[in-house]
């Protein structure tokens, strides 16, 4: 149907055209007239279709607010975004004016000052004292456009407070990741060289290092083996390939032995402090769920390209890098719960979604954000598996011992969800 | 500095002028030619080429956006059953068209096509000179032009499909073949093109700075130079600090690509494989683009700026307002563009404080772009207007950047751009501030002077009709395209229909602008036809049929090599002496000597 109809406009305004140049053509040799020479009436129409032009432009700017302001985004969720928000509005009215006027002074002395024979133009070739003005008002209405902008940004750019709530938001081709602190209110260290099926993000543990370095041996072993196997009948340019497979493994075992030097260095120096130890009790999913009301700080991260993580009604956005981790502190004010209820749609999610192009599917980048209470939050936070089950990396722990372990995880995790839901009846 | 009268170079041309008047073939002629008139319109002619396929491509992904996942048989056409399988585009075709369209727009049109057709037509011409400095390496630059465009183009056909990680080509993706199709031949495709673009780029502008500052005519002072050339000569100054810029951020991504250096890449793990490279970093990259980046935009927009100053002087029959303040303020932006590249990095994890630092300067360029605003208004005013095409393009122009110059004191705001960055409203905003100002004087520029370019006059009545719809068109793609932006719509995306937030009347507005894309489309028929009709069949133009006061005009109607038979003219006065009091007509050229007591401006 769209396609019949575009089709129809296209051959239509075709047709148009050509039709149109023709008469053009003869009328113009029929009666003499030269391209260069334009006649008053001509003119005069142009000067009115000037301000019939401005006219209508401004009438349909006001005009389209009103019809299409419903896909404006809803209210600001977060305090940063209340912040943003404000700073529009105030910036709006100010560009909004000098819209206005600029077009309107445009429009209107094109349409009223068309050419008439017998009239000259009037001299004026320059006025000191009015191009001062123009340049010092703007100037003076910039300050305050800076000052307030700056304002606003050093507000939500601010060092977080020690002891904020550290959330990482991993990003790869074509869908992100979260990671949640463990009891110990720290994200540990990651290497995007540990990172397997089973450990997605790459976090460094003392098992992690080992089980990678294992994998690492074996596919090692097994390409030579196939290597071996295989001289007599392969290319040359294929064995090549496989031996320049085999050394980027061995590289890439020997920069795992290198980091588990640092770490072991760094645990030795730092002892609980380390950086190293806080990775095993964080907690790694695909649900993206925060706190209402509270400061949390969003560290960005990236596997292969860069994407953005861009949350739209909290007016939130920072991009993820790789090689580097990005930083975005975030305070939101409405819980999902709520904003449906503003929004008047029961199926309304906060969306994560991916604004920097990453690939084919980056269009489909996107995860529902959960705002919830807090008590509901550390529910759902303590329910979450954590990436390593202490006691699980001794190898010869017994199972019966395992087992014990477990269950007092378990009974700890029910006190605590307990605890939450508690805290969470009082807030409501 | 003032005053710089070459008698030697003026005497030169003229002995030169005498040496050519021998008959030429046709290759000389039409092909390798070192005459800056047919320079000119090589450019002009490739860019209008340009211009088509990139916005075909327009058309081709706006109708995916407004109409995702139906069959159009116009993609099917273009694109065939591999990127457009039963007619509906594919996604990786899709960001490989935005990509080459937005090259295609910034690089071929609006800097080859625009500089390179108006700084070789006018820079000689009106300051009084023979031709440019070098014919050759003039005729060189072209050459290199014509060569990256067939570049760029034929990465069309490659296997894996031309570039697609959008114009400015960030590394990993561009620089990684195993993160997206585009990123394999058709981006080493786009890289090789881009050098050879930036080399011919670099001998033009050499050249237009040269004969700026050496071959002036007797009389031409600096303060007598038409803005026009004044404009084209700090593009090109421009052009020549920023440029080097990008080939060496383009050569540092080859060798990523090619050699393994890790200048941008650093703890990557893709397909499934952890990567050697280490130490490197993407940002580098995106520091050393936009120190291109943003001149590159004032690259496109000062010539429009001189275009439409001299094209609104000349048919308000008035002299442009403050000139001095209008060279002022082009000096002045031309300096701080490039004090400005980190705007569009704010959320890249940029210290905060150098983010302020660039959201300070980003906004001083708003005052010098305000006074150029204000003071073509100024000339506007109590003038006694001609509706040419080239003066309706041009009063477009000062609308459409007022739309886009505005936008830009929200996106230079770091706070806001926050909310904004990435999203269509970004999108609306280049398009109005530098696509559409930058087109429209383009389009003026190529109704006033196509007489001076083809000795013909081109159908006013088809540049009525080309211009109203055009301006309607514009208005109606970019104006709704901020909402897309505001309701948090992010560009370089194939399709919406994944969110719900994008319903309803989010998809009325994408259908709006498609539609009206298309009509804007289908109106440059119009012109083209106009254009090439008039090319062989328009009206014999007069000598002076806008009656201008610049030196152009003074050059007879039929090409000749040098320009002038006789002497070259020698200059009295600044260009802009229309409806000067007490002269009987409201022009009076440049070689017309001031009369006794006469004050020169
Ligand atoms: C013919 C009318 C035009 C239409 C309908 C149009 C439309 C569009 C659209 C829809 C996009 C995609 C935006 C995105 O998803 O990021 C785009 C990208 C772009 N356009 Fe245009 N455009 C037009 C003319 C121009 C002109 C005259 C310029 C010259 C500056 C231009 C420069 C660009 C650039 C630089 C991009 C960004 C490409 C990228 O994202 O890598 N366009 N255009
Ligand atoms: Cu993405
Ligand atoms: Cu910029």
């Amino acid at each position: 149907m769209t396609t019949l109809l575009i089709l129809v406009v296209l051959v239509l305004g075709f047709m148009v055209v050509l039709r149109l140049s023709r008469v053009a053509e003869l009328t113009s040799e029929l009666r003499g007239l030269r391209e260069e020479e334009i006649p008053e009436r001509d003119n005069r129409i142009s000067g009115r279709m000037m301000w019939a032009f401005g006219a209508i432009y401004l009438l349909w700017f006001l005009w389209l607010p009103l019809e299409y302001g419903d896909v404006f985004l809803p209210p600001p969720a977060s305090t940063q975004g209340e912040m943003i928000d404000g700073m529009f509005t105030f910036n709006w009215w100010i560009l909004g004016i000098v819209f206005f006027g600029t077009n309107i002074a445009l429009f209107y002395f094109a349409g009223r000052y068309y050419h008439r024979a017998g009239r000259k133009a009037f001299w004026y070739p320059h006025n000191n004292k009015l191009e001062l003005l123009w340049t010092v008002i703007p100037s003076v209405v910039l300050v305050a456009v800076i000052i307030y902008g700056l304002n606003v940004w050093n507000k939500i750019t601010a060092a977080p407070v020690p002891g904020t709530m550290e959330v990482e938001v991993y990003s790869k081709q074509f869908d992100w990741t979260f990671r949640y602190p463990g009891k110990d209110g720290k994200l540990g260290a990651i290497d995007f060289r540990l990172i397997t099926g089973e450990n997605p993000l790459g976090i460094v543990t003392h098992k992690t290092i080992a089980a990678r370095l294992a994998g690492l041996h074996e596919e090692v072993d097994n390409a030579k083996a196939d290597l071996d196997a295989r001289k007599e009948v392969l290319p040359k340019s294929k064995i090549k390939e496989k031996e320049e497979e085999i050394a980027h493994l061995n590289r890439l075992i020997e920069r795992i032995m290198g980091l588990r030097t640092l770490m072991e260095q760094d645990i030795a120096a730092n002892g609980e402090n380390s950086t190293y130890l806080h990775g095993a009790d964080d907690k790694v999913t695909k649900e993206f769920h925060l706190p209402v009301n509270t400061d949390v700080e969003l560290v960005i991260r990236s596997q292969d390209v860069i994407h953005s993580a861009y949350l739209p009604h909290m007016r939130a956005q920072m991009n993820a890098v790789p090689g580097m981790a990005t930083r975005m502190h975030l305070n939101t004010t409405i819980t999902t719960d709520s904003m449906r209820t503003i929004t008047d749609n029961p199926d309304f999610d906060y969306i994560l979604m991916c604004n920097k192009v990453c690939g084919i599917s980056h269009y489909n980048m996107q995860a529902p954000l959960i705002v919830e209470s807090p008590g509901a939050f550390k529910v759902w936070n303590i329910m979450l598996p954590i990436f390593e089950k202490p006691g699980s990396s001794e190898p010869d722990t017994k199972n019966e011992a395992a087992a014990t372990t477990s269950d007092t995880v378990k009974t700890e995790i029910a006190g605590e969800a307990e605890a939450a839901a508690g805290t969470n009846n009082q807030s409501n | 500095m003032s005053a710089v009268v070459n008698p030697s170079a003026a005497d030169s041309g003229h002995a030169h002028a005498d040496h050519h008047q021998h008959k030429e073939s046709f290759i000389s002629k039409y092909i390798f030619s070192h005459d800056h008139k047919m320079i000119s319109k090589q450019f002009l002619i490739t860019a209008i080429v340009m211009a088509w396929i990139a916005m075909i491509m327009s058309m081709i992904f706006r109708l995916q956006i407004a109409f995702p996942g139906e069959s159009f048989a116009f993609t099917h056409f273009f694109l065939g059953d591999k990127w457009a399988p039963n007619g509906v585009l594919s996604s990786s075709m899709y960001l490989a068209l935005v990509t080459i369209h937005g090259t295609l727009m910034v690089f071929f049109v609006l800097t080859g096509g625009l500089s390179g057709t108006f700084s070789n037509l006018l820079i000689p011409f009106q300051i009084g000179a023979r031709d440019m400095a070098s014919g050759f390496i003039n005729m060189l630059s072209f050459w290199f032009f014509l060569a990256a465009s067939i570049m760029m183009l034929s990465s069309l056909f490659v296997e894996s499909g031309p570039a697609a990680g959008g114009w400015t080509v960030y590394p990993p993706l561009s620089a990684l073949p195993e993160s997206i199709p585009g990123s394999g031949t058709g981006m080493t495709l786009w890289l090789f093109s881009m050098i050879l673009f930036i080399a011919g780029s670099l001998m033009g502008s050499l050249n237009y700075i040269v004969t700026v500052l050496n071959l002036r005519t007797k009389g031409m002072r600096m303060t007598r130079l038409p803005l026009t050339v004044w404009a084209l000569l700090l593009t090109a100054i421009v052009g020549v600090l920023a440029f080097p810029v990008l080939v060496s951020a383009v050569l540092l991504l080859i060798m990523d690509r090619l050699m393994g250096t890790s200048f941008y890449l650093s703890e990557i793990h893709i397909a499934g494989e952890a990567l050697d490279n280490m130490g490197g970093s993407p940002i580098l990259y995106q520091h050393l683009f936009w120190f291109l980046g943003h001149p590159e935009v004032y690259i496109v927009i000062l010539p429009a700026f001189g275009i439409s100053s001299e094209v609104i002087s000349t048919m308000s029959r008035k002299p442009i307002f403050g000139y001095r303040a209008m060279i002022g303020s082009l000096m002045a932006i031309s300096f701080l563009s490039f004090l400005v590249w980190g705007h569009h990095m704010f959320v890249t994890g940029m210290n905060p404080f150098l983010g302020s630092v660039f959201v300070f300067t980003t906004l001083l360029i708003a005052i010098p772009s305000a006074v150029k605003v204000f003071n073509y208004i100024a000339t506007l005013w109590r003038g006694n207007i001609i509706f040419s095409p080239a003066m309706l393009f041009s009063i477009g122009m000062v609308s459409t950047f007022i739309a886009g110059g505005l936008t830009g004191i929200i996106v230079a705001n770091s706070a806001l751009d926050i909310q904004v960055h990435d999203t269509y409203f970004v999108v609306a905003h280049f398009h109005m501030v530098m696509g559409v100002s930058a087109i429209f004087a383009m389009m003026a520029g190529v109704y006033h002077w196509f007489p001076r370019m083809y000795g013909r006059m081109m159908n006013t009545k088809l540049g009525y009709i080309h211009f109203w719809v055009t301006l309607v068109s514009a208005y109606g793609v970019f104006i709704p395209m901020h909402y897309v932006g505001l309701a948090g719509g992010p560009r370089r995306y194939y399709d919406y229909t994944e969110f719900p937030m994008f319903q309803g009347h989010f998809v009325d507005l994408n259908v709006m602008i498609t539609l009206f894309a298309i009509l804007g489309g289908v109106v440059q028929i119009v012109f083209t036809y106009n254009f090439f009709h008039s090319i062989w069949r328009g009206q014999k133009a007069p000598q002076n049929p806008w009656h201008s006061n610049t030196l152009e005009w003074t050059a007879p109607v039929e090409h000749l090599h040098g320009n002038w038979p006789g002497p070259l003219p020698t200059v009295y006065r600044w260009p802009y002496d229309y409806s000067k009091p007490g002269k009987l007509e409201d022009y009076v050229p440049q070689t017309v000597p001031l009369e006794e007591g006469e004050e020169d401006h």
